[in-house]
C-alpha cells in the first residue's frame, strides 16, 4: 500500500521546516508511526527516498531511539517508569502489578491491540512519584490499583484523562501526529501547572 | 531564613498562563523590545555583567558562551535550547515549558538577536506530547504576533523558529550528541574541540543553551543586573529552580536565590515524610554524587556543592528516606547508564554492562568484600575515558554510595539478599494491606 498524496504533501511541509533536509528525519518517523503505528518498512522507504539516503540510514537512525518501535504499540501505550527515584516510590510494584494483569511483558501488546507496556526511565516529573505515561501523557502520582483501573477502561474505549494534558487522552497514533509537530489544537486544554509544581509559588504568596 | 523568589514560576498559577495573553498580561514580550533598541554587542555584555550561568549543569557562564560566536564572519549562526531534560530526578523544564512557554521564546529571540542567529530550534524530549503542543502553539502565536519571521519589531532581524521532538535517548541531552541528533544522525556525543561555538550545528558557530537559561534572560533585560545580582552568593547569581521529589511530605518546584541550604528546602515542603529520617539525597541529579544528612546546610550553588565533592547539576534534589536500599538504588541507577549509553566509546559501553552485573550480584547477597574493591577498580577504568560525561555521571553514585553506606553493601551478603522490605519505600506503602 501506497502513501496517499496527501499524507506525502504532509511529509513536504516536515522537511521544509529545515535548513537542510536530512534534519527532518526523526519528525518523519513519528510522522510514520502516526500513520502505521510504528516504523514500517514502506516508512523507511518512503523517507530514504524524499531524503536521498539508503534505506540502511534510515532505519540506523530508527532504531537508536527508543520511540520509534519495529512492532505496533497498542492504541494505547503504557509506560511505567521505573529509573529510581519512581521505582522505590511504588513504579516497580505498579509495573509488576500491570504487567500480571494484563499478562504480558516489557515491549509487548495485548492480543487485542489496545494496550501495550513499557518501563520507561526518567520522564522529568519526579514531583509526582509514581508516574506513569500513557501514549506519552502524564499520569501522576499512581498506584498499583489506579494503573489496573486505568489498563481496564482504556481496554474499554474509556480512558480517564491524563493528570496534566487535554482532556480525553487521545490514541497512540494520533499523539504521534503531534510529537510529528502537527498541531491538533488541543493545547488549550488541561491545567497550566500540576500541584506540585504550583507548591514553591503557593509558599511564597502565603497560601498551602 | 532564605526567601522564595518567584520569577520564572511568579505566574504558573494563572488559568492561561501559557498562552501569549495571559503571558503579555504578566509583562511578557516587553524585554524583547528593550534588548532589540540595544546593539546586540551590548545585550551580550549585559548577560556576561550579570553572571548568568549555565542552569542545565555544567554551571558555564551563558554571556560568554554567546560571546565565543565569532561575529563578521559572514556565516550562519544557530541558537539551539536543549529541552532534552533526561537526567534521573530532574524535572524542571517541562512544568516551566508546560506552564509557560513564553518566556523560552522571548528569551530565544533575545539570545538569536544577540549573536546574530536567522534559525533557532528547540529541541525537545519527545516523550511529553502536551509540552509539546503548548511549546507548538506559543511559537505560531508569537509568529502571528510579529515576534518571530522577517523584520521583528521593524528593526530589520529575521528569525526563524523551529521545533524539533526528539525520540528516547538520554544522550542526546549531551550538547553534541544533540546537535548530530538535530541535523537527522544517531545521537553521539562528538570529540571536542572544535566545540559548538566554532563548528555545531551544521558545522556553524552555534549556542546550546539550556532552557532554564535561556528563560532567564528577559527578567535580566527588564529588571536589570543589578536586580539579578541582588540573589544567590558572590559566584552563583541569580534564581533557579529546585526540584525537590521523593520521601518528603510536598514534593514540588521551588524558585530560590541560588545557594539556598537542602534544609531550609526541606523546612519549607513540610521535612521528610511523617515518621521517617533523611538517609541519602542527590544535589542535582543521578550523576551527581550523593550526599546524606551531614551535607543538609551545604549551599546549594556551583562552589558550595562542589567543594563539598558533588556538583550542583539541574539542582534536581531527589530524597530517599531510611527505607530505601542504597544497593537497589545504586544498581537501578547503572541499569539506566547501561541502557542509555550511546554504545560509542568501549569503557562506557561495556564498561557499564560490567557493572551493572556485579552490583545485581551485590544486592542478591551473592557479593564479596573483595567485589568491592574490583568494583571500584572498574569504576576507575570507564570515568574520564569516554567522549562525554555520561560515563563519569554512571560510576557517580556507585563510588559515593560506597563512600557513605560501605556496610550496607556488606550487609546484603551476611544477610544472604537484600535486608530491605521495598513495600517500605513506597508511597503507598500505608494503604497496601
Amino acid at each position: 500500500m501506497q502513501f496517499t498524496a496527501e499524507q506525502l504533501k504532509v511529509m513536504d511541509s516536515i522537511i521544509a521546516r529545515y535548513p537542510r533536509s536530512r534534519s527532518a528525519i526523526m519528525p518523519l518517523l513519528h510522522y510514520v508511526q502516526a500513520i502505521d503505528g510504528y516504523v514500517t518498512p514502506r516508512g523507511i522507504e518512503v523517507i530514504a527516498g524524499k531524503l536521498d539516503l539508503a534505506t540502511a540510514e534510515v532505519t540506523a537512525v530508527s532504531t537508536f531511539y527508543t520511540q520509534y518501535r519495529s512492532e505496533p504499540a497498542g492504541e494505547y501505550h503504557v509506560g511505567v517508569c521505573i529509573n529510581t527515584l519512581c521505582a522505590v516510590m511504588g513504579g516497580d510494584a505498579i509495573y509488576e502489578s500491570v504487567s500480571e494483569h494484563l499478562g504480558i511483558e516489557n515491549h509487548e501488546t495485548t492480543k487485542d491491540g489496545k494496550v501495550s507496556l513499557e518501563r520507561i526511565e526518567c520522564n522529568a516529573a519526579c514531583d509526582y512519584a509514581p508516574v506513569v505515561m500513557v501514549n506519552w501523557e502524564f499520569y501522576d502520582n499512581q498506584t498499583p490499583q489506579s494503573v489496573k483501573d486505568l489498563v481496564d477502561a482504556a481496554r474499554a474505549g474509556n480512558p480517564p484523562a491524563p493528570t496534566r494534558g487535554p482532556n480525553k487522552l487521545r490514541t497512540w497514533k494520533e499523539n504521534s501526529e503531534v510529537l510529528a509537530g502537527i498541531s491538533d489544537g488541543l493545547y488549550n486544554e488541561g491545567v497550566s501547572a500540576g500541584e506540585a509544581s504550583l507548591r514553591g509559588l503557593k509558599i511564597s504568596k502565603g497560601e498551602k | 531564613m532564605t526567601k522564595l523568589t518567584p520569577v520564572l514560576s511568579a505566574n504558573w498559577d494563572e488559568k492561561d498562563s501559557f498562552t501569549i495573553a495571559g503571558y503579555q498580561r504578566a509583562g511578557g514580550y516587553k524585554a524583547l523590545t528593550k534588548a532589540l533598541a540595544m546593539e546586540p554587542d551590548a545585550v551580550i555584555q549585559l548577560v556576561k555583567d550579570s553572571g548568568l550561568r549555565g542552569r542545565g549543569g555544567a554551571g558555564f557562564p551563558t554571556g560568554s558562551k554567546w560571546g565565543f560566536i565569532p561575529q563578521g564572519d559572514n556565516k550562519e549562526h544557530y541558537l539551539v535550547v536543549n529541552a532534552d531534560e533526561s537526567e534521573p530526578g530532574t524535572c524542571k523544564d517541562m512544568p516551566l515549558l508546560m506552564a509557560n512557554p513564553h518566556v523560552l521564546i522571548e528569551g530565544m529571540i533575545i539570545a538569536s538577536y544577540a549573536i546574530r542567529a536567522n534559525y533557532a530550534f528547540v529541541y525537545i524530549r519527545g516523550e511529553v506530547a502536551h509540552v509539546v503542543r503548548r511549546v507548538q502553539q506559543a511559537i505560531e502565536d508569537a509568529y502571528k504576533a510579529g515576534f518571530l519571521g522577517k523584520n521583528i519589531g521593524g528593526k530589520g532581524f529575521d528569525l526563524e523558529l523551529v521545533l524539533h521532538v526528539g525520540a528516547g535517548a538520554y544522550i542526546c541531552g549531551e550538547e553534541t550528541a544533540l546537535l548530530d541528533s538535530l541535523e537527522g544522525f544517531r545521537g553521539q556525543p562528538r570529540l571536542r574541540p572544535p566545540f559548538p561555538a566554532i563548528a555545531g550545528l551544521y558545522a556553524k558557530p552555534t549556542v546550546v543553551n539550556n532552557v532554564e537559561s535561556i528563560a532567564s534572560v528577559p527578567a535580566i533585560i527588564q529588571n536589570g543586573v543589578e536586580w539579578f545580582q541582588a540573589m544567590g552568593t558572590e559566584k552563583s547569581k541569580g534564581f533557579t529552580l529546585y526540584s525537590l521529589s521523593g520521601h518528603v511530605k510536598n514534593p514540588g518546584q521551588f524558585e530560590a536565590p541560588l545557594g539556598i541550604t537542602l534544609r531550609e528546602i526541606l523546612e519549607l515542603a513540610g521535612g521528610v515524610r511523617e515518621g521517617h529520617q533523611l538517609k541519602f539525597w542527590t544535589p542535582g541529579g543521578s550523576s551527581t554524587p550523593m550526599f546524606t544528612a551531614e551535607h543538609l546546610d551545604v549551599p546549594l550553588d556551583y562552589e558550595g556543592v562542589s567543594a563539598a565533592g558533588s556538583m550542583l547539576g539541574t539542582k534536581a534534589l531527589q530524597i530517599f528516606d531510611e527505607t530505601t536500599c542504597v544497593v537497589r538504588a545504586a544498581l537501578r541507577w547503572t541499569e539506566f547508564y547501561k541502557h542509555e549509553s550511546c554504545g560509542k566509546c568501549t569503557p562506557c559501553r561495556e564498561g557499564t554492562w560490567w557493572l551493572v552485573q556485579m552490583l545485581q550480584d551485590l544486592e542478591d547477597g551473592k557479593g564479596t568484600e573483595e567485589d568491592l574493591a574490583k568494583l571500584l577498580d572498574l569504576c576507575d577504568n570507564i570515568a574520564g575515558r569516554s567522549f562525554c560525561a555520561l560515563a563519569d555521571g554512571a560510576v557517580a553514585p556507585i563510588i559515593s554510595s560506597l563512600k557513605y553506606f560501605r556496610s550496607e553493601y556488606l550487609e546484603h551478603q551476611k544477610n544472604g539478599g537484600c535486608p530491605f522490605d521495598p513495600v517500605a519505600s513506597t508511597n503507598f506503602a500505608a494503604v497496601k494491606s
